[in-house]
């Protein structure tokens, strides 16, 4: 699966277009994080804690859009958005939205780079 | 008068430990900055040279930042006269320069980062609190050339 935010995918060709798909998660902070994101509010500084946090619910959005966009068919996501807002104290809500697409197949060429491990692939 | 010294401490390790962090934050900013002066970045939303792209892939990268007991009292200071709040301006350029810099870092051997969105948001802590906090996203659509084109040397952008 391709995901660009661009509107097409540079260097393919877009065959299909199938529309919107969505994904989106909320999430709440724990306790933990929470203490020591209070302490941490004192001297500045990165809250790790929500840094991480936002970024695996970021990453489980994109997942259900991908999923979504794998029903339809479509082997690609262009013009991805992101956004964020925050729905209740201490709970946000992430929305990734983007369009399933089909690209042309291509044949194989010599130097395509290997495909991304998983752990890469956003 | 406790309490005037439980703030009194407070604001002290605010400016010290605060400022410490920032201006270490700040030292590591530049110098990784300097390991991608070559890597193109930029909002266009299309790519030159499209037939040499090999591949073509959304990177993320984003932050959580927080400002200081010190900073957020001189700000609600500032809040009375008006004008730049010049502690926040510098918490919401660290968090910028460094998600940029954890996006870049997640595609180091890409040649050019098209479509480069930011994004900003406030995070409620639920209490009375929830000023001072910020996270910034940035993500973007990395972009492999191949060996052929000339922009698979990113100092060629301008050419």
């Amino acid at each position: 699966m391709i995901i660009t935010n661009t509107e097409s995918v540079p260097g393919k060709r877009l065959v299909e277009h199938y529309g919107l798909v969505q994904g989106s998660t909320i999430r709440a902070k724990n306790i933990g994080r929470d203490l020591m994101a209070g302490m941490k509010n004192l001297v500045g500084g990165e809250l790790k804690g929500y840094t991480e946090l936002l970024q695996e619910s970021r990453d489980e959005a994109i997942e259900r859009m991908v999923h979504q966009a794998e029903e339809l068919g479509a082997n690609a996501v262009v013009n991805v958005r992101f956004s964020t807002s925050s729905v209740a104290a201490g709970a946000a809500e992430i929305l990734c939205y983007g369009t399933a697409v089909l690209l042309e197949k291509e044949h194989a060429s010599a130097d395509t780079p290997p495909p991304l491990p998983p752990s890469e692939a956003y | 008068m406790y309490q005037l010294y439980y703030a009194l401490a407070l604001l002290v390790m605010g400016l010290t430990v605060g400022t410490l962090l920032e201006w270490m934050h700040y030292r590591s900013i530049r110098k990784r900055e300097l390991g991608f002066v070559t890597l193109p970045a930029t909002s266009l939303k299309t790519a030159p040279d499209e037939e040499h792209i090999l591949r073509a892939e959304l990177v993320t990268g984003s932050v959580v930042i927080s400002v200081d007991y010190f900073k957020r009292f001189a700000a609600s200071l500032k809040k009375l006269f008006g004008g730049e709040i010049h502690s926040y301006s510098s918490l919401l350029d660290r968090a910028r320069r460094e998600s940029m810099l954890r996006l870049k870092e997640k595609c180091a051997d890409c040649d050019m980062l098209i479509n480069l969105r930011v994004d900003t948001s406030t995070i409620s802590n639920g209490g009375n609190s929830n000023i001072g906090s910020v996270e910034v996203m940035t993500y973007a659509t990395a972009l492999w050339y191949s060996a052929k084109s000339h922009h698979g040397h990113p100092t060629d952008l301008a050419g």
